[in-house]
């Protein structure tokens, strides 16, 4: 499992576009998830061309693929994601919630449940409303709103202690200095500990330094022509990207509701990945085409 | 069992340390100031036979009997003395009752047999009224109606057996005792009905018809015929004493410093924990008060979301609002006092090590969350009847009973009401809301049509694919008549994302110049 290791010298690692993932960048003491015997000293890590931790590899010699509706079965109990999505949709916050319906068994479980936002998210997205809610959900739902980052963190923190709550959502913009890998750790830990689940929607926001074991970058896509009136907008669909995993491999989905069952479900399924052994080769998706 | 006090004021006076220095039968009487000057409220009987008439200015009297003695009268003091003295009667009773401005109401039903019958409880009752220094007079009736007529214009002593008829057997009291308005009273006395019994023989439908416009009991003589009768409910509402929980430390050092005042205040808690716990009652209010040396007072207020008494959790809610204390020249002088309590059962009293263990359950969290960001950072939508979009959710403070009960709980009669027209099936609504309206820059092709393009925060949208126009009116009885309607259009731009837009007004419509467009909602 995941744990703290002291970092080797990685000072000739170059640094890597895009992606601020790495303890290495800015003189970070410590690395997560990677015991040194699996740094090559002086290089980039083999596993992964991003130097994340290591997909898992089930008993098959298999790493588990993500896919809906896995309910924490195949070592899929993920208790801390971060979706990076634009401030400009609310693709971030629907995706959130399909993959916290998703992950639990909502027909079971009539707990409350928590969304947290901080004032620069409730300025550029909006405060939930309660008829556009998926039904189950609407009457269950508390609304923290803060004006301070580190007051957001708490109130998840504390969301996440609770024993009464289904699963916490949290809504932060940009990219705080509070919310830094180590407030992210604390989430994470305070999630695995407690058992409830922590959907952090970052908007307009970097990928820096986080410790949550599935991150996405979600963007909207066009949705299918509904049934009745093909002219307008039908159920949601949205182009995801699971960019870094903890047990999963990396991958890309076009994913949406199913319109009958109000489940998630596979629209266009992910290409990479097709060669069950992984072995030295990376295991990185391709990019979907268009 | 109703008891009058006729001298209720006057006994009262007579009882305080001011009375040891006036004879016992002086003229004495009470004023209260009124618009023409003083006015006799209450008089003893030396001072009504001297001329002293209660309701007459003090002057009119004073002309008439120049030896009175006056002194201030206190009705809020009687009040609270009247209060006093229904709790104490209830050694004969469960439960008493206020009847203002000097009378009791005891309930007596199925207890006289503890006293020896009803003439020994009245006798009890005269005993200790007598000992007390309070004239009395006692009565008890199967009604409250009835007893306080007997009290008050019956023989003393009166009783009325169960099976009597209440009307036959009062039938030859005055109206009065009918507990009427005194513009009643005079009315009824002036139709030449001055008996209980007088208003049998003109019928009960002519009564019902003289006073069909009055619903007050007070005003319609046929109600209180009823209540008296015991045909129709009186409510009375009886008088509880509710201790409110109190601990407090006078210091013999004041404190200046944070850390010992943190130690006092658990200390505090832990002793008000064990007063509740004794009481099996649990806060849902918590006062601290603490007295500085220099004469100013610091007050710290919290409120709970369930009823508690754990000293950890308490502490940790003062910890915060603590922090902005100014001790000054130091505090000599803390009490914490719990005026709001609730039954609370013993439960498991370690609720850290729970938590750690099991986490916390709704109502802590809750409490914490409220405490560190405020009441109005945590709460939870629910539907109002409004059909504009803004307007039809509202936010209130989070009941953790509310928010844990099933869905099925919530579906009876109270959900089922709140389902407004925005949850209905066949509307389609944004995830998200803006909080305002943004304005947007729109390109179309028809002023009253689809617009094509719009620019919204400095970016260009397509639309692509649009549903509407769902057209809403303004709530013409919340705003201005000259509101506009308002368009609403739920689209998706080239790139797939969802929005909820709308215009406000149409071309032409004369409620002002070309119409607006706005972005609303943010679908998912």
């Amino acid at each position: 499992m995941t744990r703290f290791a002291p970092t080797l010298p990685h000072s000739s690692d170059p640094p890597r576009s895009g992606e601020g993932d790495h303890a290495q960048r800015g003189g970070g003491g410590f690395r997560l998830g990677a015991t040194p015997s699996k740094i090559v000293p002086g290089g980039s890590p083999l596993h992964h061309p991003s130097g994340g931790p290591p997909p898992r590899i089930g008993d098959d010699g298999r790493a588990t693929r993500w896919r809906p509706g896995l309910r924490g079965e195949a070592g899929g109990a993920c208790h801390h994601a971060e979706i990076f999505a634009s401030a400009d949709e609310a693709s971030g916050a629907a995706f959130a919630l399909a993959l916290a319906i998703d992950a639990a068994d909502e027909s079971v479980d009539h707990r409350p449940w928590l969304w947290v936002q901080d004032k620069a998210a409730i300025r550029l997205s909006g405060r939930p409303y309660r008829p556009g809610l998926p039904e189950a959900l609407r009457h269950r739902l508390i609304h923290v709103a803060v004006d301070r980052v580190e007051d957001a963190l708490f109130a998840l923190e504390e969301g996440l202690r609770c024993r009464d709550l289904a699963f916490v959502i949290g809504e932060i913009a940009g990219n705080p200095r509070a919310l830094d890998f180590t407030a992210s750790r604390r989430l994470s830990l305070v999630a695995g500990r407690h058992g409830a689940p922590l959907w952090l929607v970052r908007l307009a926001a970097r990928h820096d330094l986080g410790s949550a074991r599935m991150r996405w970058d979600v963007a909207a896509a066009p949705s299918p022509p509904p049934r009745w009136n093909p002219q307008g907008p039908g159920d949601p669909r949205w182009r995801a990207d699971l960019f870094r995993a903890h047990v999963f491999q990396p991958g890309q989905w076009m994913l949406g509701h199913d319109g009958e069952r109000q489940v998630l479900a596979v629209f266009a399924p992910d290409h990479g990945g097709m060669v069950p052994g992984a072995g030295d080769r990376p295991l990185a998706a391709e990019p979907l085409s268009a | 069992m109703a008891a009058w006090c006729p001298a209720l004021a006057i006994d009262r006076w007579r009882l305080s340390r001011l009375a040891l220095e006036t004879a016992p039968d002086a003229p004495l009487v009470l004023v209260g100031e009124t618009a023409h000057g003083p006015r006799i409220v209450a008089a003893s009987a030396s001072a009504r036979q001297a001329g002293g008439r209660v309701g007459a200015l003090l002057a009119d009297a004073r002309a008439l009997a120049p030896g009175l003695i006056v002194h201030p009268a206190d009705p809020a003091g009687d009040r609270a003395f009247l209060e006093s003295l229904a709790l104490w009667a209830q050694r004969w009773g469960p439960w008493s009752a206020l009847d203002p401005p000097d009378g009791l109401i005891v309930d007596v039903t199925g207890v006289a047999h503890l006293f020896g019958g009803e003439a020994a409880l009245m006798a009890d009752a005269q005993g200790c009224f007598a000992a007390r220094g309070l004239s009395v007079r006692l009565a008890i009736a199967p009604s409250a109606g009835a007893a306080w007529a007997l009290a008050h214009y019956g023989r003393d002593h009166g009783t009325l057996s169960p099976d009597a008829d209440p009307l036959m057997a009062l039938a030859d009291l005055p109206v009065a005792a009918l507990r009427l308005d005194d513009a009643v009273v005079l009315l009824l006395e002036r139709l030449g009905l001055k008996r209980i019994g007088d208003l049998a023989t003109i019928g009960r439908a002519a009564l019902a018809r003289r006073f069909r416009d009055r619903r007050a009991p007070a005003a319609n003589p046929l109600v209180r015929l009823d209540q008296m009768a015991g045909r129709v409910p009186e409510p009375i509402l009886p008088v509880f004493a509710a201790p409110v929980p109190l601990v407090q430390r006078r210091l013999i050092e004041p404190v200046r410093h944070r850390a010992l005042l943190d130690r006092v205040v658990e200390d505090l808690a832990m002793a008000l924990a064990r007063r509740l716990e004794a009481m099996g009652q649990g806060a849902r209010r918590l006062d601290l008060t603490m007295w500085k040396v220099d004469g100013e007072v610091l007050h710290r207020r919290i409120e709970l979301a369930a009823a508690t008494r754990d000293p950890a959790h308490v502490m940790r809610l003062f910890a915060h609002r603590l922090d902005d204390c100014d001790a000054g020249f130091g505090i000599e002088l803390v009490r914490l006092s719990a005026p709001w309590a609730e039954p609370l059962a013993l439960t498991q009293t370690d609720l850290d090590a729970a938590a750690e263990a099991h986490g916390t359950s709704l109502a802590a969290c809750l409490d914490r969350l409220t405490v560190r960001l405020g009441a109005d950072a945590v709460r939870m939508p629910i539907p109002r009847a409004s059909h504009m979009p803004e307007r039809a959710q509202h936010w209130v403070a989070p009941d953790p009973a509310l928010a844990l009960a099933p869905a099925l709980a919530l579906a009876p009669a109270p959900a089922l009401a709140l389902r407004v027209q925005e949850e209905l099936a066949l509307h389609a609504r944004p995830l998200k809301l803006l909080d305002r309206a943004e304005p947007i820059a729109v390109i179309y092709e028809a002023p009253d049509g689809l617009p094509r393009l719009f620019r919204w925060r400095g970016q260009v949208h397509e639309i692509a694919r649009a549903e509407g126009p769902e057209r809403i009116a303004p709530e013409w009885w919340r705003e201005k008549g000259a509101a506009r309607l308002r368009d609403y259009y739920r689209i998706e731009d080239s790139a797939g994302r969802r929005y909820w837009i709308y215009r406000r007004g149409l071309a032409g419509d004369g409620r002002g110049g070309a119409p607006e467009w706005f972005l609303q909602g943010i679908c998912g």
